[in-house]
Parts: C-alpha cells; structure tokens; sequence
C-alpha cells in the first residue's frame, strides 16, 4: 500500500457536482455498454432493410397506381418496426442501472437525483437522433434507388422528402425519449417494455374496438398515427393530425412519462 | 464523522431500523455489527440518502448526504449489494462515477492500482469474482479520496489474502485520521480490525463501546474452578450466594465471586484446586450472548427439529 491520498489535489476535481459533469458521466454510460451500439445498429438495421425491401417489392409490383404512390412513405416504414429497438434501448438506459445495481452508485454520486434523469434524457436524446436520423436518411436514398425502375421514385427535392426524413427520426427519438420517461417510472426492465409496446402499439388496436366516430378522434393523437402521418406525402389521411402537430403530440407524451419517472425518482427508495 | 439521530425506517409493518442514535469518531476503525437482518444495510443505505428514513436524520461532517455539494469527495461508500452495472468494464465504472465529480483518470488509475485490478480493469464486472467485485467496489469508495468511509461487509467473498489487505487498509485509512465505519457479521474479523463497535439488533441499538467493553459486559465475569471435591466446593460456593454451574465431575464454572473470593473460600475449606482461571469471552461470545434475542431467523438445531414429515420412521 502505497498512497492512499491521491497524488495531486487537482485530480480531484472543483469540488462540486456540475451539471455538465452529469452529461458527461451519462455519456461514458452510455457509450461504454454494448447494448447500446446493438440496439442502435439494429434500429438503423431495421429502418434501411425494411425501407429497402419494401421499395423493392413495390418495384417488383411495378408501381402500379402513380396517383397514389407515395415513394417517400414506402421507403421509410421501417420506423415502426426500429421504434422498438430505440424504445428497448431507452428502457434499458435506466432500468439497466436498477436490474444491476448500479442506480445505487450513481445516486449517491448525485444525490440530488434529478440532474440524472436530465442527463440521461439529453445524451439519449443526441445519440438517438443522430442515429436514427442517419438512418431515415440511408433509408430514404436505399429506397428511391430501389424503385428506380418504375421512374417513379421521390429525390430530396420531392416536397414533404426532407420533412419525412427529418419527421421519422424526430419521431424515432420521442418514441425513445417516452420509453427513458417510462424506464424511470416502472424501473424495471419487462414492466417497462411491456408498457412501453402497451403505449406503442397496443393502444390503436384497442382503438378499434371503440364506435365510430370515436376510434378516429383517439386514434388520430395515438404515436403509431402520428408517425404514419410525418412520413406521409401523398394524399394523408384527412383525419389526422398534420405532421408537425403529430410531433408535437408525441413530444407531450414523452414529456409526460418523463415527469412521471422524474417523481418515481425524487420519491422512491433507490 | 457521522451522526446519526433516531433514525427510523419501517418498511410497511416492519421496522428494519428502529430509533437508531450513534455518533462514529474519525481516526478510528468502528465496526457496525449485527445478525443478518438487524438493519445493518438499511442504515447504510439511510446514510447515504438513498432511502429516506420514515423519522430522524443522519449527518456526515455535519450536513445532510443530500446537502453536500461533492459527495464522492467527502463519503466513500462500498454497499453490500453490488452497486455496478454488470455490462461494463472495471475502468468505465470508474471512468463514470469520476466523471459526475471532474475527477481525473490519472485518480482512476491509480485507485485501480492501490486495489489491484490492473490486469482485469478493461474487462466486464460481470465476469468478476465476488473478491473482485469487493475490491473494485474498494476503488469505488477511495476515487474521491474521502475523509468518510462507508464501508458495508468489505471482507464478504474474499480470499483469506485478500481480508488481510482489507484489515490492513481499513487500519491505514482510520491511521490518516479518516472515519471509517465498517459494518460485518463476522465478529471475529471486527475483533482484530475495530477499535469500537456499534451493536444492533432487529434495527436497535443493542450496545456500543471499545471492543473491550462490549466483551467485559457481555462475559459476565465467570471464573473456572477445577478441583477434586467439586461437591463440597459447589456447596461452599452456593452458600456464599454464587451461582455455580458443573460441567464435569472436577470442573464448576462460577459466577457471582472473583477468582481470589473462591481461593480464600477454598483455602478456609482445605480444598485443594487444580486450576482457578477467569474467563474472558471472545467478541464472538459477546455477541452471540448479547444479540441472543434479536437474532431474527433462528435456526433449529437437530434436537428441535422435530421432523415432522419423518415421524412416522422414528
């Protein structure tokens, strides 16, 4: 045993937990767990082969009805099988912390709490956009040049292209950011999920089941309809909501789970 | 220095902690003792702000965990409970619980290299050995170079090498005037490691003192009397108000009358003894004596546990 006093005072650090501090330490988290890199790999997997594939099995079909082709949309459907991946990743960025332990460490290295949850939100926030927004764009060109046989394909300057790739990766990181809200909230793993698929993609199926009109008014501010409508250029449903005001209420859900995990937080026993 | 101040904590109907007042000095070793289940962790866990006690408070250096404004500079803390994320190498745990205090990697280095994890710090704890664990859980708690160590059952899982280093760190870091408050089950390795002991018992403070006042307390004092006319003696020694106990047809253990009492009464008798020894217990024997009846899961020896599923056989 040599030192046990650290070597130089200034290793320490100011003296203080600051908030820039936090991100970082949540930046390390983040990046150094392998879950991480496979859920986004498979979540930009997901958004390029599905946009892909389906762009190329309508090629195959021939692209029969040029009124209603909607090259944009085909190309990027993938979101709503990738917002799982994100949605588990999001999870897994808290509850990871409760399965293991590891919550514990991190509270009482700030144990003020709340400075966590902003962290882990804005760091996830970045990571999940980034990704997802460089795959909606790989998605997009994978897709024209997939159905550029039937010369009927969308290019960046197609109205609404930008919108969609920008909207889908919008709505790919607010399905991710509800799914940390819901993390912190249920703190465990399966709960979690399987609230998070309940939100996703039970509830519109649930809708169904309500009388008309009424299943069109639910439905129409469910996040399954949301993102259907941001990625949509030809001929939308008139019963949604427009793009952006589908974002923005996604964007109130993910506020939402995040207040209720923020109070699951400052309350509970860690 | 920590305080702590009628803490409580009832989970429900039960009470882990129950009005738990004790004061841990600096530059000493104290060890935290009690049976599994006395609410050792839960204090713990109190201590450090993660749970909020149900009434009473605790303080380190005199303010609330909550209130200081670098914790990790102030309170090293190793939990029983593995308080590491499983999918994460040794370092980036490090790297991470720095990282929220600006504290440098050169510090991450080098508290890996006082526990010695150097060969094994770019791999995943969950591949760790419990010893390994204990030790990065160590490194943990030494990252800020803190004057307040939490320390709850270091030794667990650790190789007879490896509770050595610990007792001789333990000691090291109490020796640089820092508070170090340990807490085991294991009486025996707090008999050689703290000077005083905090006892407690279903969340109740049972007793507290040096190491050596807990044992004088508990033993009672008895003397070992061996002779040839251990009748006569016991009889002798009954008269005179003691307690006697035979354990064997030579030997008497008594209480209630010191070694020289015994001596006179036997010499006044021409009672020839073979051996007069007063007994010390062990802090194991303390324990085991005081806690007696706040040990919260019994376990039946084979002359109790009448087995009922068997009876038929017997």
């Amino acid at each position: 045993m040599t030192t046990l006093n650290a070597s130089s005072p200034t290793d320490l650090g100011p003296g203080r937990v600051t908030a820039v501090a936090v991100v970082r330490s949540e930046w390390i988290k983040l990046k150094s767990l392998r879950s991480t890199w496979f859920s986004l790999l498979a979540a930009v997997l997901i958004v390029d082969g599905l946009g892909t594939l389906f762009s190329a099995l309508h090629a195959h079909r021939g692209g029969r009805d040029p009124f209603d082709l909607d090259a944009t949309q085909i190309s990027l459907r993938g979101v709503f099988l990738a917002q799982l991946a994100i949605g588990v990743l999001g999870v897994l960025v808290i509850t990871g912390e409760y399965a293991t332990g590891m919550i514990r460490s991190s509270l009482s290295a700030v144990p003020r709490r709340h400075p966590v949850l902003f962290a882990k939100a804005l760091v996830f926030t970045v990571v999940a956009f980034v990704t997802a927004f460089a795959g909606t764009f790989i998605a997009f060109e994978l897709g024209q040049a997939a159905q550029s046989s039937t010369h009927l394909q969308a290019s960046l300057s197609t109205p609404g292209a930008w919108r969609a790739i920008i909207g889908a990766a919008t709505y790919l990181t607010l399905i991710g950011l509800l799914a940390v809200g819901v993390g912190f909230a249920v703190r465990n793993t399966a709960g979690a999920i399987a609230t998070l698929f309940g939100i996703v993609l039970v509830a519109p199926l649930l809708t169904n089941a309500l009388p008309s009109p009424y299943d069109q008014d639910v439905m129409k501010f469910l996040p399954l309809s949301t993102g259907e409508r941001v990625i949509t250029t030809v001929h939308p449903d008139p019963n949604l909501l427009s793009p952006w005001a589908g974002i923005g209420v996604t964007a109130l859900y993910a506020l939402a789970a995040l207040i209720a995990g923020f109070v699951v937080l400052k309350r509970r026993d860690a | 220095m920590i305080e702590a101040n009628g803490l409580t904590k009832r989970y429900g109907a039960k009470t882990a902690v129950d009005e738990l007042s004790f004061t841990v000095q600096p530059g000493i070793v104290t060890g935290f003792l009690g049976p599994n289940g006395a609410g050792k962790s839960t204090t713990m866990r109190l201590l450090l702000g993660l749970d909020r006690p149900s009434a009473g408070g605790s303080r380190i250096n005199g303010k609330r965990y909550l209130d200081l404004p670098a914790p990790l500079r102030e309170v090293g803390a190793l939990l029983e409970a593995r308080a590491v994320h499983t999918g994460r190498s040794a370092r980036n745990h490090l790297l991470a619980m720095a990282a929220t205090h600006g504290i440098s990697r050169a510090r991450v280095d080098e508290v890996i290299g006082l526990v010695g994890l150097e060969d094994v710090a770019k791999k995943r704890v969950g591949g760790f050995s419990l010893g390994m664990g204990q030790r990065l859980g160590i490194a943990a708690a030494l990252l800020g170079d803190p004057g307040v160590l939490l320390l709850d059952e270091p030794v667990n899982g650790l190789d007879p090498e490896g509770i050595l280093w610990v007792r001789n760190l333990l000691k090291a870091l109490a020796a640089e005037g820092r508070t170090v408050f340990v807490s085991s089950h294991l009486m025996s390795e707090m008999a050689v490691t703290a000077s005083e002991v905090i006892v407690v018992g279903r969340g109740r403070l049972i007793t507290s003192g040096t190491v050596q006042e807990v044992i004088r307390a508990a033993s009672g004092g008895s003397v070992l009397a061996r002779t040839k006319a251990a009748d006569d003696l016991a009889r002798l020694l009954a008269a005179d108000g003691c307690e006697v106990q035979r354990s064997d047809d030579q030997t008497l253990l008594v209480s209630g009358a010191d070694s020289e009492a015994i001596g006179e009464l036997a010499a006044r008798a021409g009672i020839a003894l073979i051996e007069l020894t007063p007994q010390h217990a062990t802090l194991e024997e303390a324990f085991m004596e005081i806690t007696r009846d706040a040990v919260e899961f019994h376990g039946r020896g084979p002359a109790d546990a009448q087995p009922a599923a068997l009876g038929g056989a017997r």
